[in-house]
């Protein structure tokens, strides 16, 4: 005991010579450090697989690649332009000189095909120009395009290619939202033909609010059933819901058709007890999608809304019955208030999830059934419209991250408050 | 049960409850119920009433080379997705629960995005960027996605295990001489492995049943169960559809048992901690 105390003030001195504080604010770093690190693999492995494909894609909304890539030098005097009255010789000069130099190349089609979608017939004007370049001996740039086609005399030819000459265009995303650049360059609505997808849009969120309320509907009285029983029955409610929830989407859409067919076993239900003579038309249409979407989305509904029913004490409303308010009333003041943090997170979830469907409204719906992921799939296989592919996918990514936020600050104050409790 | 002294209404009302209850239940179960003795029937036809037992959809499925193909995809796709997912899922969590910094909520919220983004857009996008690195059409590409898809799951189940776990524990092993990598294999592991094994269910449970991703992102030798049975219900579909329903049907359940008696495993084990 002695030989420790005497030995004691010599260690005491060394490790003295570096404050406690400073220690203390070393071995933090330290662990933070040894934690960071195994943190870090995860966000290496998730930027590459899942933020830099993602921010990619965003990016292509707004990409506009093709003409400045075709006709750099054109592009960057074309950008100085002030498109109130024809582009000057200069301008003439060096798209002659470029054309004449990419004429056959696939950057040439491609910048004429981009061309193409601002204004049909721009393509075949770009083709038929670019075979009168270079001009003749003793003709200027100008005069061999307006001699190739006299459109290249009107401002407006120029300004489609004006507005094209930058690296980034917002008419992707204008056109998500049925608007798009007029000759002169404003926003103005698109063309019916062309304005659809707002249509899709409000498609979209209206479908997922419907399959939304539906889900509390069914949802509400089962998760309440199920936090008022008896734990050893809850549990086995419990597998009803969660077997679903297991079960392979594809599994539930292929019984959906099975059971809703013309010949399947709802119509002969339906027939059997006389509510109707000729089979419905259950699927590939609305009514088909809803259910499956309904069925497949349920359990996101009734187990937040179970976690947040289960800590509520039956006390309160007992409470509330004894001091002589109606069951009903007792229930809807005193009950719901507390379980709306879970109806909250589910409904939520249950939207979130619903507008970024595909697969069910693709095999289950008709042509008027499907959602914005339907049109970014139809842009990316069909038509290789990046641009548009992106552009839907930005505006249906923006959705969800709002709804996404709101979400986890519901879910991190209930967090907040079971930890409180 | 129902109060002795509950007025007609109430009644009424108890039952009406109880029966619509019931009717959600039907709901939910009846598609499940459903599909499988279809897998059974003798002809082609998926209707009711069947006109005998067979197994022939099933034989179909194990010798047509399609299937066989799709079979043996989910097979390399989903295990390797899985390991993937909860070898950087597992220790991420633990990291996750021992420190604190600015913007961890941030962090916390973007690990767990890949849950909530709809995988149109995640399909679409790794896609745009692995085309032109050779990823797509391969198995790489699709386990590196599908990990993605599946390590949010890993991340919440173990930090949710975690917030039961006793630090002070690894402190003791550190203590008695173990080293971290020790201590962690030691001690660690086999407290959280519940909720790293429920984890990595949940994440080859999202493998297994993703089709969106490898529409996609795989070429025709990589098309998994899922995508092959997608292309089954869109073009024609036969018992055959029904015998894999069924197979995928039995298998959820097993993972679902799994996950149940994990689930209860850890409250006992919890319990018998206090």
């Amino acid at each position: 005991m002695s030989q420790l105390t005497a030995t004691l003030p010599q260690g005491m001195a060394a490790e003295a010579a570096v404050p406690l504080k400073t220690q203390l604010r070393r071995a933090e770093r330290m662990k933070k450090l040894k934690y960071g690190a195994l943190i870090a693999p995860l966000v290496v492995f998730l930027l590459f697989t899942f933020v830099w494909p993602i921010t990619a894609l965003l990016k292509r909304s707004v990409d506009n690649p093709e003409i400045v890539a075709a006709f750099p030098a054109t592009s960057g005097l074309l950008r100085a332009w002030d498109g109130r009255s024809l582009p000057s010789d200069a301008v003439f000069a060096s798209f002659a000189d470029e054309m004449g130099k990419t004429r056959g190349t696939p950057v040439f089609a491609s910048a004429a095909k981009r061309l193409n979608m601002e204004l049909p017939g721009f393509r075949t004007l770009m083709m038929k120009t670019a075979r009168a370049m270079p001009p003749a001996d003793g003709q200027t740039a100008r005069e061999a395009f307006v001699a190739a086609d006299e459109r290249w005399g009107d401002i407006a030819t120029w300004q489609y290619l004006g507005r094209n000459a930058s690296p980034t265009t917002a008419r992707y995303l204008l056109a998500s939202v049925d608007r798009k650049y007029d000759d002169f360059g404003k926003v103005v609505r698109a063309d019916d033909d062309e304005a659809i997808y707002v249509d899709v849009l409000k498609r979209t969120f209206g479908m997922s609010a419907v399959v939304t309320i539906f889900c509390l509907l069914l949802g509400f009285p089962l998760a309440y059933l199920m936090a008022t029983q008896p734990a050893r029955i809850a549990n086995v409610l419990m597998i009803f819901v969660l077997l679903p929830f297991w079960t392979s989407i594809l599994v539930r859409v292929a019984a959906w058709l099975v059971l809703l067919q013309s010949e399947g076993l709802v119509n002969q239900a339906l027939r059997a007890v006389g509510l109707i003579e000729k089979p419905l038309q259950l699927v590939f249409n609305s009514t088909g999608v809803y259910i499956a979407m309904v069925h497949i989305l349920l359990p996101f509904m009734i187990l937040p809304m179970y976690s947040v029913m289960k800590g509520i004490s039956p006390a309160y409303v007992r409470a509330a019955v004894s001091l002589g308010c109606p069951p009903f009333q007792s229930f809807w003041k005193v009950y719901f208030p507390q379980a709306l943090p879970g109806v909250g997170a589910g409904g939520l979830l249950v939207f979130i999830l619903c507008m970024g469907y595909y697969i069910t409204p693709a095999l289950l719906g008709s042509p008027k059934e499907q959602m914005a992921s339907y049109f970014v799939a139809f842009y990316t296989n069909q038509t290789i419209n990046w641009g548009m592919a992106a552009a839907l996918s930005a505006i249906l990514f923006a959705a969800t991250l709002v709804l996404y936020m709101v979400y986890s600050r519901l879910v991190g104050r209930q967090e907040l408050a079971a930890k409180a409790r | 049960m129902i109060a002795a002294y509950a007025s007609p209404l109430e009644r009424v009302w108890y039952y009406a409850f109880r029966i619509f209850c019931g009717l959600v239940l039907v709901f939910l179960m009846l598609p499940i119920l459903v599909i499988a003795p279809l897998s059974f029937n003798a002809d082609s036809f998926l209707l009711y009433p069947m006109s005998g037992f067979s197994l022939q959809w099933y034989e179909e499925f194990f010798t047509s080379p399609a299937w066989r193909q799709a079979f043996m995809n989910s097979c390399i796709v989903s295990p390797f997705a899985t390991l993937l997912a909860m070898a950087l899922g597992t220790p991420a969590a633990v990291g996750l629960t021992r420190i604190d910094f600015p913007g961890k909520a941030l962090l916390t919220s973007i690990l767990i995005s890949p849950m909530v983004v709809p995988v149109v857009i995640v399909g679409v996008a790794t896609y745009l960027v692995f085309a032109p690195v050779g990823l797509s059409g391969s198995y790489v590409g699709l386990i590196l996605v599908h990990a993605a898809l599946g390590v949010p799951f890993v991340v919440t189940t173990v930090s949710a295990t975690l917030q039961g776990f006793d630090f002070n524990l690894v402190r003791a092993a550190a203590s008695l001489g173990a080293n971290p990598l020790t201590a962690f294999f030691k001690v660690t592991l086999p407290l959280v492995a519940p909720g790293v094994i429920s984890g990595g269910l949940f994440a080859f449970g999202t493998s297994f049943d993703e089709v969106v991703v490898t529409l996609f992102l795989a070429g025709p030798e990589q098309s998994t169960l899922p995508r092959q049975m997608f292309a089954g219900i869109r073009e024609n579909i036969s018992p055959t559809i029904a015998a894999v329903a069924t197979i995928l049907t039995v298998l959820s359940t097993l993972m679902l048992i799994t996950l149940e008696w994990l689930r209860r495993r850890g409250e006992r084990m919890r319990g018998a901690g206090r």
